[in-house]
Formats: structure tokens, C-alpha cells, sequence
């Protein structure tokens, strides 16, 4: 940047030497226009923030990331990026990145309430090691956990399922993505028997109308938002409608917005059903070839502790069992959802539903459904999305052009990494499950490991995990590539005892300084985005990757490089029983490292094929192309079984690639005859994620929040995230520009709800739950305008933490914490 | 027209006093071991928290802020409260649309504002381009958290034209 100063002085010389006719030194010219300087090295990589997975060109000058701009050859976004997209070159560069291990030291030794103090990445390592083999000997392995991510690379994913599932033989692995996605999972699981939607974002320009169920695309997902707009002005007769428990940006573009009243999206859904079926709108055809009806059990819990009152009085808590129904009981079992009744429940006027239902009913309109947090952060979520599949089943309108019911993913790579690899606790890649004894013996196999590796039981999910750290069960945990401290519900009852308890040890891997680091016992500093090569999978299923461009800050180091290099810390004899290493004898003295990482397939490819003029910190540090082995060895799991991947080195080449990929083409459409080879020929369509190829209708209920708004407790709480931070705001507050732009989370409030409470714009206030509080300011004219009797507050600012506030209630099916509902008063400070 | 030139004489005033800012500004401290290290958070530990600063108000400088890079959409350097974009108005156009440039003095929007998603430049801005807001945003008077290092193209280069001379001389 140029100053005032150097501005005028420049200025100056350069029209002194035009009178006078002479040629000034560069330095002095006001303008450098010589190509060896001017230069810059560009690059592709998919953005770092949302699953939209824009590509992204990254210009390079002198090993610093100057440039930044949409890439006009990615079929996602041609050219455009949303105001994050556009500041991506800033956020590596916050003056506070971490460059040292820091350890919580009192007198020269660790100290659970000791003071954050530099140490070496290697004494860092000892005392990591150190309590991780104190807490195997003396807890096993169920004591052992790790917090991943949907925003680690598919080979960061990778290498942590391998490492905590085969390695360390735990199940406690479990990604930031359980808040986001696992109830879509549980969804697609439930519906078709496999993950991921059908169609992909094509589908918004074949599209005449376009449903958003609990989705503020318009700051979420900016970028899809342009294709919808696009679509929608672009074609006149397409419609957009909206629904939401407030008012938001996305309602810009409404024909039909609508407010309902918190969980009654649920009796919305069934209301269009049971409309498809009353008006004869039924594409009976389809249904009798593809479908079959089943009715799930009900009263299932919320996901509680299983000694809170609402799980003990659940009579089939955390089931998710159904039994085979017929269409004509599915027809009366929908039929008490009439317009009347779902109007008066939901609070959305009879016309709005109909002309709602009709996008659903017409078979000439080809209409999309999209979601996210309002479907999947909810206790009833997994039905919420075989809800709406339902109605797209009904109709047939599915898997082909325009007809698409989409779930949108919130992370870059919750479906690459969090989903695909199987970075949970009940899963390994390409679907598959730890309790099934022959997707074990499969995984056991790929990774030339004995068979009983893999331990049967599921281990603890995100919400469990908290609760297991604060009863003193999860004694070494290790978080990386996500800030849970401040993403979790209910914070002062859970995650935060959970942190302090002395009798745990918690090691946080993070670019910054963030809540959850402030929490930890050891913070790792951590190389990001293109500071590494990586690969991510968007919400289209399209699998991305992208070359290390500039270095990390010296002593930063990538997620993948600390996994695989703690891994040399441990013997076999250190971490598996006697009993297995006799089935295996060749293990006998070697390292971990050796056995998950060196075992032929993960070291296959030599530094050779990486380029000198190319970094890879990583590889170069190991000594063979570990990113392309990993993923190659990964790949293995899904080819030929409908999840099949490209050989690594396209996707250095191609602007992604939508899986299946099959004979070097990608997949569109699944399940449709002619875009997925997978389908079984003459069947038209074919759901072979199930065995007889039919998708689930099923019958499920309207069933109440786990906390609602009473006479102390008068207001809904919902929080979500706003278009300009990125979830937690850990990279996105530290960029200037973006920062000033929306500086704090403020609590958006009705003017009348404000008023009642006498209270204005601005004043100083505490939402107050039954579990904790927290402190903001009252906004009653911002760009989120809720009814009364609910106010939104968004969880990205560090300095006012509303999940202090929040309820950790889940899905039961998907223990998915609902973030949108809970109880809370608001009073004046 | 008294309009624009009263908005341009507040904005020179503004300049000066954003001139004098810059000299006062002194480097943001690393925070010491003892204290809580999470930057974002103003020192609170984390069961506490700092007391909300007032909600800053938006800048109406009318001043042009320098881009970061050529690309980078630039900022809104004036208050847009009540500018409505939806399906049936577009406000920001009604100043920065080509046609308007020459009354409002406003800048006119980009080339690439005009192109569909095939590169295909249209007569009127492309509908994907229809919400201003999800590239461009104003900004609020507050004082950032934490420094942002990210150096400049320009100061790169000049870096290396200066040693480039030194070397010739």
C-alpha cells in the first residue's frame, strides 16, 4: 500500500521528468509495469469455508497469497465469490497465528491450571504420548478420543479414522460435521440405504420452483443463491418459496414466504402429503415400481442425558425402528394433516400452504427442495428429511433434472471428509459401519491389519463426547481443525466442565488462538488451507484438490503432518493386546507409523511425482507422496461400489469431479437410468441403496421441541451464522474488512418484543436459560426480522458466546444437536 | 447537485481525521502467557465475558476505500440502511447502474457485473450479479480486534524494483 506521503512525492518526480522529457528509475515511476515483477503465480483450490466448494484462484507473489478471485472455469461458481470467497487471501494472515506449541506449565512442568508456556514441537510430542499411554494403561482404549471436522482435507480425515479406529483401536472419533449433517446422513441412510443427495446443482437451472426449508441460503450458501437468483429472475415463471421461523434475507426473493412456529415444519411437511394425495396428485406408477411404505415408532426422546425427566418419560427412546405399512394406511395416516389443523399449529396462513403444496402436487412444475440447519439442527431431523423425501417420492420427482430434494452441507468437506471417509463414530469409508462385522473385515483388509482390529462397539458422538468428558470417562482428547468450545450447546453445563476436569488432557490444533484453545491443556500451531495440498468434497458430491502454494509460518504445521507424525510415538506393543499382535506377528516392533502409514500402500508413490517447483511440506518431510497415497489407498474403499473416485492426479487437472465416476466420467444424477451406470438396466429407476432398489415413504409424526417457551423462560432462542464470519469467526474476525462489517453477534429482536420488555435498539441485555447467560446488545431493525416471541442471536463472536445459553437436546436418531429451539428470557442489564 | 458536494465536503473533513488515526495507531501487543490467550476475547476468562461495546455506527464517509487487490469487490463507503434489494426494487441501482452514473457521480458497476455464467455479456447486469450484498458491505466504525499482516501486491513489488535499483547503482 501506498501512503499520502510517497502518493505526492511520486506524483511529483514522475511530472518533473515528463516536463523535462527524461526517463525516471523504475522505483520512482508510478507505475511497475515490467512482467518479471509484476507476475504473479495463480493457482486453483476449492474455497475454505462453506460445502457450496466454489473454486477459487489464488495468486502467489514472492510466498505470499496476494490475490484472490472466483475461478471463471468452475462449474460451481463461473467466476463469482461471496464477500468471504473474495477476502480469502486475508485470513491466513492474522497477526496472532500461533508458530509455537504452548503447554499450561506451573514450575518448569505440566500443569492442568499452569500458564500457557512455549515449548518445542518435540517436547510437545513427549508429554502428548506420554499421557496417551498413561490413560491406555490405565482406562484402555474407550478413554482415548478425538474432535475432527468436515473442514480437514479428505486426507487429514483419512489418516485420523486410520489412526484413532485401527491405530489406537477407539471408536471416539466423531467431526464438527455431527452438528451439521448428521441428520441429513441419517436421512439418506433411512430413505435409500446410501449417503449423499441424488442430484447436484444443475438441477437449480432445469428448475420451476425452488422450496427452501430452514435454509438462509442468501448468507449460508451466497453463491447458490446467485444460480437460484439467476434461475428465478431469469425466468419468469419460476417460484421461490421461503419458509423459516423468521424472517431473513432469503425472503428477498420470495413469491411465497412464510413463518412458522418453531418444529411444525414437521406438520407442513405432512400437510403437502396428505394435499398430493387428496387432490389425486400421486404418480402412482412411480410409487408402485420404487417405493415402499413404512410407519416409524414414535416418542422417541431428545437426546438428553438418559436421566433427564423428558428421556425418562420417552417410552421408546432413541429407536428408530418402523414396520412395512400399505399406501392406503399411509393415506390415513397423513389425512389428519389438513390445511385447517396445519395452519392453526404452524401459524401460516391456509393460502400459503396450498400454493405451497401445489409446487409439490402439479406434475408439470419440476421443483428442488433445499435444507439445512432448520431441518438438520433439530430433534426430530432425520425425520424431517424423510419427510420431505416423501413428498419428492410421491410425485416421482426426483433424481432428474429440476426435480431434486437437496441437502446442502455447511463445511467445506463434511460430505469428502466428515461423510465420505467416515470420520464418525459409527462409521469407516464409503458407508460402511463399525458394527457390521463384514464392513470390519473389509476395512481390516484394505489396511492389512488383523482381523478384530476395529473395535464393533460405535464410539462417542460430539454431544457424548462432552458428556464423557465432564464425568471424567474421556481422559485424552485431541481437537483439531474446529472450535467446539464455542460451537457447542450448552456450555457451562458440559463442554466446558468437560475441558477443566482435571483428570482430563486436551490438546487443541488451530491456526489461532481460539475459545477452544483457551481451553485446552496444549495447543498445537496449525498450517491451513493452501499452506498444505489437500482435497475436499462439496454438497454435489464433487471431490476437489489443490497443490500446497505458500508455506506455513514457521512452526506451523499442517493436521495431517502432526496425525501422522505422532503416530511414530507409539510401539504396536504400546497400543494393541497381545492377542492381535499374535495374529499378525510381522507387527511385532514396529511403530504405528509403520504399520497404518508405511504399509506399501500409503508410501506406493515417491516424491518423484511432485514437481520441484512445487511445496508439499508433508511429503518432502516423510519422504514419500503421502497425499497421493493416502487417497489412493482411501479410493479403494468406494470403486466399484457406487462411491467410486478418479485417479488421484485428474483431480490436480479438473475443476472436481461428481462421484460416482465411473469409466472417467462423472455422475450427474443417480438412481435414473442413462445418468448412473449404476442402475440396473430397464428398471427406469433404481434406489439400489436398498436390496429390493425401493426408497422409503415412511409415516412419521408431528412431535413437540424438547423445550418451549413458558411463562419464565417467554421467548424461543434460535441461533445460526450470519453471510460475512464463517461458523466460529476464528478467520473471518481477523480479516479488517469483514470484521467491520458485522463486528458482533446481536440479539435480532421483534420492535413490539423489545418494546414489551422496555427495551430499544441497542441497550444492553442478558438472554437468560435455564442453564447459563450471556450478554449482548438488542437489535430491533437488522437485516433478521423475527416474529414475536422469538429472537435469533448468531454464535460467530468469541467475545459473547451464546451457547452458554443453549440446549444440548439431539436427535436421537442422529444425535444432532437442535440449535434452532430452546427456552430464554431476555432481560435488561 | 448541493447535495454531492456537501457529501464530498464531509468527506474531506473525514480524511484528515482518518490521516491523523493512522499516525496515532500503534502495533497490537502479543499477549502474554499469563493472560488468556483467545485474542477475540478481550482478556475474559472464558465463564466471563467483556461488557458489549455499543453498536457502532456505519461509515458515511463517501471516501473510496483502496482495494487489496484488483479483484477484491470493493467496500461501501456510505450507510444503506432501508436500501431495499428484492425481487421488486433494486436501490444500489438507482445510483450505480450505468445509466444513472452521470447524475449520481457514483461509481458505475464493473464489466464482469454484465456477463451470464457463460461469459456472455448482457444489456442489462446479470440476475446471479441481483444482490449487491453478498459481495459488497458497508462498514461499521469499529476498531478490528487483531492486526491482519496481509501485505500488498504493490508493496511487493516496489520492494523489488527498490532492490533492482540499488543493485544497478
Amino acid at each position: 500500500m501506498i501512503n499520502r506521503r510517497e502518493f505526492i512525492k511520486a506524483n511529483a518526480v514522475a511530472a518533473a521528468a515528463a516536463v523535462a522529457g527524461v526517463s525516471v528509475p523504475v522505483a520512482a515511476s508510478n507505475l511497475i509495469t515490467s512482467s518479471d515483477i509484476t507476475k504473479l503465480k495463480w493457482d486453483k483450490a476449492p474455497c475454505r469455508f462453506c460445502g457450496t466448494g466454489c473454486s477459487v484462484n489464488v495468486g502467489v507473489m514472492d510466498g505470499k497469497i496476494v490475490a484472490t478471485h472466483g475461478d471463471i472455469k468452475s462449474p460451481v461458481n463461473k467466476g463469482l465469490n461471496c464477500v468471504k470467497g473474495y477476502f480469502l487471501s486475508k485470513i491466513l494472515y492474522g497477526k496472532d497465528r500461533l508458530t509455537t506449541p504452548l503447554l499450561r506449565m506451573k514450575n518448569g512442568k505440566y500443569h492442568k491450571e499452569g500458564e500457557f508456556t512455549p515449548i518445542s514441537w518435540d517436547s510437545a510430542f513427549d508429554i502428548m504420548a506420554q499421557k496417551a499411554k498413561e490413560t491406555l494403561k490405565a482406562s484402555g482404549p474407550t478413554a482415548l478420543g478425538m474432535f475432527g471436522s468436515g473442514q480437514w482435507t479428505i486426507h487429514e480425515g483419512y489418516a485420523a479414522v486410520k489412526l484413532m479406529k485401527a491405530g489406537f483401536r477407539t471408536n471416539n472419533i466423531d467431526p464438527n460435521a455431527r452438528h451439521c449433517m448428521a441428520s441429513a446422513v441419517g436421512g439418506f441412510m433411512r430413505t435409500f440405504g446410501i449417503d449423499e443427495p441424488m442430484g447436484c446443482y444443475d438441477d437449480m437451472e432445469a428448475a420451476d420452483a425452488m422450496v427452501l426449508w430452514g435454509s438462509n441460503m442468501a448468507e449460508m450458501h451466497p453463491i447458490l443463491w446467485t444460480r437460484i437468483t439467476d434461475r428465478k429472475l431469469s425466468a419468469p415463471h419460476v417460484k421461490v418459496a421461503v419458509l423459516s421461523t423468521f424472517e431473513h434475507r432469503s425472503f428477498d426473493l420470495a413469491d411465497n414466504g412464510m413463518i412458522f412456529t418453531p418444529q411444525t415444519d414437521l406438520a407442513i411437511l405432512n400437510f403437502i402429503a396428505n394435499y398430493i394425495i387428496q387432490t389425486d396428485s400421486v404418480n402412482h406408477d412411480f410409487v408402485n415400481k420404487h417405493t415402499n411404505f413404512r410407519r416409524g415408532v414414535t416418542d422417541i426422546g431428545y437426546g438428553l442425558r438418559p436421566e433427564h425427566p423428558l428421556e425418562q418419560k420417552a417410552k421408546n427412546a432413541g429407536s428408530g425402528d418402523s414396520s412395512p405399512i400399505n399406501f392406503e394406511e399411509y393415506a390415513e395416516f397423513v389425512s389428519t394433516y389438513t390445511v385447517e389443523s396445519v395452519s392453526k399449529l404452524s401459524g401460516v396462513p391456509q393460502d400459503n400452504l396450498i400454493a405451497l403444496a401445489k409446487l409439490y402436487a402439479d406434475p408439470k412444475i419440476k421443483v428442488c427442495s433445499f435444507w439445512t440447519m432448520g431441518f438438520n439442527q433439530h430433534t426430530r431431523g432425520v425425520w424431517a428429511n424423510n419427510l420431505v423425501y416423501n413428498i419428492h417420492l410421491l410425485t416421482g420427482k426426483i433424481s432428474t433434472p429440476g426435480n431434486s430434494p437437496f441437502s446442502l452441507t455447511g463445511q467445506p468437506s463434511a460430505c469428502g471428509t466428515a461423510r465420505e471417509v467416515g470420520t464418525f463414530s459409527h462409521r469407516l469409508p464409503a458407508d460402511m459401519v463399525v458394527k457390521n462385522p463384514k464392513h470390519r473385515k473389509i476395512a481390516e483388509k484394505i489396511w492389512k491389519l488383523p482381523e478384530g482390529t476395529i473395535p464393533a462397539k460405535p464410539g462417542y458422538h460430539a454431544v457424548l463426547q462432552n458428556r464423557m468428558l465432564k464425568d471424567g470417562k474421556l481422559n485424552f482428547y485431541w481437537v483439531q481443525c474446529n472450535n467446539n468450545m464455542q460451537a457447542a450447546a450448552n456450555m457451562m453445563e458440559e463442554t466446558y466442565p468437560g475441558y477443566r476436569n482435571p483428570a482430563n488432557f486436551i490438546v487443541v490444533s488451530d491456526p489461532y488462538p481460539t475459545v477452544t484453545a483457551q481451553a485446552g491443556d496444549l495447543i498445537l500451531p496449525t498450517a491451513m488451507w493452501v499452506e498444505k495440498e489437500g482435497a475436499y468434497g462439496n454438497a454435489e458430491r464433487r471431490t476437489q484438490a489443490w497443490y500446497q502454494m505458500v508455506s506455513a509460518p514457521e512452526g506451523a504445521k499442517s493436521d495431517l503432518w502432526q496425525l501422522v507424525e505422532f503416530s511414530k510415538r507409539f510401539t504396536i506393543e504400546e497400543v494393541w493386546p497381545e492377542e492381535l499382535i499374535a495374529k499378525q506377528p510381522e507387527v511385532r516392533g514396529k511403530t504405528l507409523f509403520d504399520v497404518l502409514f508405511r504399509n506399501g500402500h500409503v508410501d506406493e508413490f515417491s516424491l518423484d511425482e511432485i514437481p520441484d517447483d512445487r511445496l508439499n511440506d508433508e511429503a518432502r518431510d516423510f519422504g514419500f507422496y503421502i497425499q497421493k497415497g493416502l487417497f489412493e489407498e482411501y479410493a479403494t474403499f468406494g470403486r466399484g461400489k457406487a462411491h467410486d473416485l478418479a485417479p488421484y492426479d485428474r483431480y490436480h487437472q479438473e475443476r472436481g469431479l461428481r462421484w460416482p465416476v465411473v469409466k472417467g466420467k462423472e455422475t450427474l444424477w443417480r438412481y435414473k437410468e442413462g445418468s448412473d451406470p449404476y442402475v440396473k438396466p430397464g428398471s427406469d429407476f433404481d434406489f439400489y441403496g436398498k436390496p429390493d432398489g425401493r426408497a422409503i415413504i415412511f409415516a412419521l409424526p408431528y412431535e413437540p421441541a424438547a423445550e418451549s417457551p413458558d411463562v419464565e423462560y417467554d421467548l424461543w432462542l434460535s441461533t445460526g451464522r450470519v453471510l460475512e464470519h464463517w461458523h466460529s469467526g476464528s478467520m473471518t474476525q481477523r480479516v479488517p474488512e469483514l470484521y467491520k462489517a458485522m463486528p458482533d453477534a446481536l440479539v435480532y429482536m421483534h420492535p413490539d418484543d423489545a418494546k414489551a420488555r422496555g427495551m430499544r435498539r441497542g441497550d444492553l441485555v442478558n438472554l437468560i436459560s435455564r442453564r447459563g447467560e450471556v450478554q449482548t446488545r438488542v437489535e430491533t431493525r437488522g437485516r433478521n426480522k423475527p416474529p414475536r416471541g422469538l429472537v435469533f442471536m448468531p454464535w460467530f463472536d468469541a467475545s459473547r458466546l451464546v451457547n452458554k445459553v443453549t440446549l444440548d437436546a439431539t436427535d436421537p436418531l442422529s444425535k444432532q444437536t437442535d440449535f434452532k429451539k430452546c427456552a430464554i428470557k431476555v432481560v435488561k442489564a | 447537485m448541493t447535495f454531492l458536494i456537501k457529501r464530498k465536503m464531509k468527506s474531506l473533513n473525514t480524511s484528515m481525521a482518518l490521516i491523523l488515526a493512522l499516525f496515532c495507531f500503534s502495533a497490537h501487543a502479543n499477549a502474554a502467557t499469563n493472560e488468556p490467550v483467545a485474542t477475540l476475547r478481550g482478556k475474559a476468562e472464558i465463564p466471563d465475558q467483556s461488557k458489549p461495546k455499543r453498536i457502532p455506527k456505519m461509515l458515511n464517509t463517501d471516501i473510496k476505500q483502496a482495494r487489496n487487490y484488483p479483484m477484491q469487490p470493493p467496500v461501501i463507503p456510505h450507510t444503506t440502511r432501508n436500501y431495499e434489494v428484492n425481487l421488486n426494487n433494486n436501490k444500489c441501482m438507482s445510483c450505480h447502474s450505468r445509466q444513472h452514473t452521470q447524475a449520481s457521480q457514483a461509481p458505475m458497476v464493473s464489466v464482469t457485473h454484465f456477463m451470464d455464467r457463460d461469459g456472455n455479456f448482457l444489456a442489462e447486469i446479470s440476475p446471479r450479479r441481483y444482490f449487491c450484498n453478498q459481495c459488497h458491505v458497508p462498514q461499521l466504525d469499529a476498531k478490528p480486534l487483531v492486526e491482519n499482516t496481509f501485505i500488498d501486491m504493490h508493496s511487493l513489488m516496489k520492494q523489488k524494483t527498490s532492490n533492482n535499483d540499488s543493485t544497478k547503482h
